[in-house]
């Protein structure tokens, strides 16, 4: 019975200035499904990078020991030659190819470098069956569903005959009646005697199908619980994942709550690339000046989505319900209507969508409100150069000059770049998207310095984070979303990191 | 690495492309001089400008498209469309030129207006839409005339004769001060106006561009009319050089100024460059054509040799050059 497929052990693993894994242990027994439980960013995906070769031996340290043997592997290759094979969130399909095509894609059935397509189709017909996906296998894989995609993944998982299959999140973006088959499959493979790792945000579903779980946080393991043996309830895993203590990380403040400034209500969006799939189903939400508001939610949650739906229709599709600023009504078209009506958006990936990386600081702050320092379309680089340096020493940029490129500042100089560039469009609502991500302890410091001092002025911040310390000790109210839906508003008083989780958790009332 | 540093002088990174260029054009000029008998004259140089003036019209529209992260093909062929149409509706109905030039320019930023709205409105690879356009023009060329039209107009001949004298016997064409306007208004509106800011925004990194609210799509729009306009203006020079219209004029000329574009140091991804560098890069690749000439037993193949070393050169260079700003 304790017969131990795969033992992870003392598995450390570096990033350049952060310690992502560390002294992490990971024990999984023959043929039972081992959930791992864990909040945005605590380590569990790359755990299983490690696992998987993704990172390969040698970039990390500790031990990974797979059916007895203790295993090196340099790459993708060697873990799938093992047994292990790991489906990613974002599903590896080649959208153009048939079915078949893909279940056997890198491991095609040939003769002699010729394609067999007789065999190609028939033994993916069968590993069809093993996973009840009822297509032709010759259907282009972009004219079926997400999830029916999941299940080619897992057929082309069994047939490269998977001892051991990692999940990442595999029921994240199905609907119920999809999600509830993938796990009956799940069932029904590991009585076949494969072994699942499930890495999952709902709890329900670890709960009902789990054998065991482990939980990480910060980078530590913490606990493996035994379903049958430990009490384990939705509560009990919680606790696990955000025990941990708030300290002094953060500036006090006092703030001045003034009148509404922005209102949403019953906002919904779809999907752009899965039709018919709310993404943000009837959220409404008040910003009032001089608060700090939270949203928290796990990824997939909708929070982004939310966000940017609002910030100029910049994401989803039939976007409907009413957006009312300072008490009116107001229509946004695009991000420059939403800048017109002083809402400015930071998003969460500054290197992609919030900074001209290839630019120098002076032009990057100015890109946002150029309207500003120009007249009749002609710059004023006096203007623009005077207002960068007064950011420069306001925010703290540290950099040689605002003629340095912001390519090469660190992550919280590039955050200071961004909300500089917003300050100058002189808006009432800022919505800040991961504020703190990838940025080290005192650079945090000095941004929520000045989340406070903007609050200060009187303008409403939406602050979203995965870090729900983060949210606790800087926001004074915060809302949970939840698969697409507002689940609780919380008073920062009231706030606990288990009562927020619970609601971050809570599925839609069926 | 910041900045190269230059004894105290020191110099931003995204200079360094054009500084390059311009030592690579005094290098050059300098070799020229050694080897040859009479090379080392202001003349040279302004022989350059003269010979090349179209190209530098043509160059600088491409930059702009160029600084986008676009690419316009059509350019060449939108050329060999504007002599056609100048000649022939001299010849035929005889225009008189003043009709005869703004209908040019107009056609061609009107081509290129189509393309840019093609390109942004079914978010279309520039690539393909210009190729598309490169073929449309050149085919319409021969609906005009398979042959070469002669340019007779007064006018034309007249300016194609005129020199403008300089001091110490030098002089230039009046195309080489229409070419050396439309550098400077190009250069001012590039870097003083807030479409200027955006053409750069949107090369380097259109998402983000969006995300700030710059008007990304019309920007595009824009600069492939620019393009259109220049190359439109450009074969409006070319007919008062060469004073004939072809629908073989120009081929293969888009290659040219990109090659021009890139070897004056902007990036082929967008959003790093300067009209310097690619006044620059005309005049380095006018001067290998006269080095040649110079040289007499070299075939003029020579110049599309020192053309390629030269691009693969400066590709490496871009590449180090962004692999840096990037890290």
């Amino acid at each position: 019975m304790t017969e131990h497929i795969l033992r992870m052990s003392g598995i450390t693993k570096t990033f350049p200035g952060v310690k992502a894994l560390q002294d992490v242990n990971l024990s999984v027994r023959r043929g039972e499904i081992h959930a791992i439980c864990g909040e945005n960013g605590a380590g569990k995906s790359t755990l299983m990078k490690v696992l998987s070769g993704v990172y390969p031996h040698g970039e990390y340290e500790g031990e990974i020991t797979f059916e007895g043997k203790r295993c090196e592997f340099r790459g993708i290759r060697d873990s799938e030659h093992a047994g292990i094979v790991i489906i990613h969130q974002e599903l590896a399909l080649s959208p153009q190819l048939s079915i078949a095509e893909n279940i056997f894609l890198g491991n095609e059935r040939a003769k002699r470098g010729v394609i067999d397509w007789n065999r190609t189709n028939y033994e993916a017909g069968e590993l069809m069956k093993r996973v009840g996906l009822r297509e032709n296998p010759t259907t282009p894989i972009s004219d079926i569903g997400v999830g029916k995609q999941q299940l080619v993944e897992i057929a082309k998982a069994l047939s490269k005959e998977v001892k051991l299959l990692i999940l990442d999140e595999p029921t994240a973006a199905l609907n119920d009646d999809d999600s509830a088959h993938l796990l009956g499959l799940l069932r029904g493979l590991r009585d076949e005697g494969i072994t699942c790792v499930i890495i999952s945000h709902k709890l329900n579903e670890v709960i009902a199908i789990a054998d065991a779980v482990t939980i990480i946080r910060d980078g530590r393991t913490i606990e493996t619980l035994d379903m049958a043996t430990d009490q384990v309830t939705e509560d009990r895993i919680i606790s696990g994942m955000v025990g941990r203590a708030l300290d002094n990380r953060f500036p006090p403040h006092e703030s001045t709550i003034g009148d509404e400034a922005l209102r949403i209500e019953d906002w919904t969006v779809y999907s752009p690339s899965q039709p018919g799939r709310k993404v943000v189903d009837g959220a409404s939400l008040t910003l009032r000046r001089g608060e700090i508001v939270g949203l928290a939610g796990l990824m997939g949650a909708g929070r982004t989505e939310l966000a940017m739906s609002v910030f100029g229709r910049t994401y989803g599709v039939h976007i409907s319900g009413k957006i009312f600023k300072d008490g009116r009504p107001i229509e946004i078209r695009n991000v420059q209507d939403a800048i017109k009506h002083g809402i400015a958006y930071a998003t969460e990936d500054r290197k992609r969508y919030g900074l001209n990386l290839i630019e120098d600081i002076k032009r990057n702050v100015s890109a946002a409100g150029l309207k500003g320092l120009a007249s009749r379309g002609w710059v004023n680089e006096n203007e623009e150069y005077r207002v960068a340096e007064e950011f420069h020493r306001s925010m703290n940029i540290k950099a040689p000059s605002v003629n340095s490129v912001v390519g090469k500042l660190s992550g919280g100089n590039q955050q200071k770049v961004v909300l500089s560039k917003w300050i100058l469009t002189e808006p009432d609502v800022l919505i800040l998207d991961e504020p703190t991500r990838g940025i080290d302890v005192g650079a945090k410091y000095e941004i929520y310095t000045i989340i406070n001092r903007l609050a200060d002025e009187g303008k409403a911040v939406l602050v979203i984070s995965s870090e729900l310390p983060e949210l606790l000790g800087l926001c004074d109210r915060i809302y949970t979303l939840s698969e697409g839906r507002i689940t609780g508003e919380v008073p920062r008083q009231e706030a606990t990191q288990e009562h927020l989780m619970y609601l971050m958790t809570k599925g839609q009332e069926r | 690495m910041t900045t190269l540093t230059l004894g105290r002088a020191s110099i931003p990174a995204k200079y360094l492309p054009v500084l390059v260029t311009g030592c690579l054009f005094v290098a050059m000029f300098m070799v020229g001089g050694i080897r040859y008998e009479g090379f080392a004259t202001g003349q040279i140089i302004l022989n350059v400008f003269i010979d090349n003036a179209f190209l530098l019209v043509m160059a600088v529209g491409m930059t702009f498209v160029i600084l986008t992260g676009g690419i316009d093909l059509s350019v060449g062929s939108v050329v060999a469309l504007s002599t056609m149409i100048s000649a022939s509706l001299m010849a035929g109905p005889g225009w008189p030129p003043y009709l005869v030039v703004p209908l040019v320019l107009a056609i061609g930023s009107g081509l290129g207006l189509v393309m840019g709205y093609i390109v942004h409105a079914f978010d279309i690879q520039p690539f393909i839409v210009t190729l598309a356009g490169m073929f449309l023009a050149r085919g319409l060329c021969y609906t005009i005339g398979t042959d070469s039209i002669p340019i007779e107009d007064p006018t034309f001949t007249a300016f194609a004769q005129t020199r403008i004298d300089l001091f110490a016997d030098m002089w230039i064409s009046p195309s080489v001060i229409i070419a050396l306007v439309v550098v400077a208004v190009a250069a001012y509106v590039l870097r003083y106006t807030r479409f200027g800011r955006s053409v750069y925004a949107t090369g380097g990194s259109e998402q983000s561009a969006l995300l700030m609210g710059l008007p990304v799509g019309r920007t595009k729009i824009t600069v492939y009319t620019i393009s259109g306009f220049c190359s439109a203006l450009g074969g409006v020079l070319l007919s008062f050089y060469m004073l004939s219209g072809y629908g073989l004029h120009a081929v293969g000329m888009e290659l040219d100024v990109i090659a021009a574009v890139v070897i004056g140091g902007t990036l082929l991804t967008g959003g790093s460059g300067f009209l310097l560098g690619t006044v620059l890069g005309v005049l380095v690749l006018g001067l290998i054509q006269t080095i040649i000439s110079f040289e007499g037993t070299l075939s003029s193949w020579w110049t599309k040799i020192f053309i390629g070393l030269l691009l693969f050169v400066f590709i490496l260079l871009q590449r180090l050059f962004s692999a840096r700003s990037r890290r």
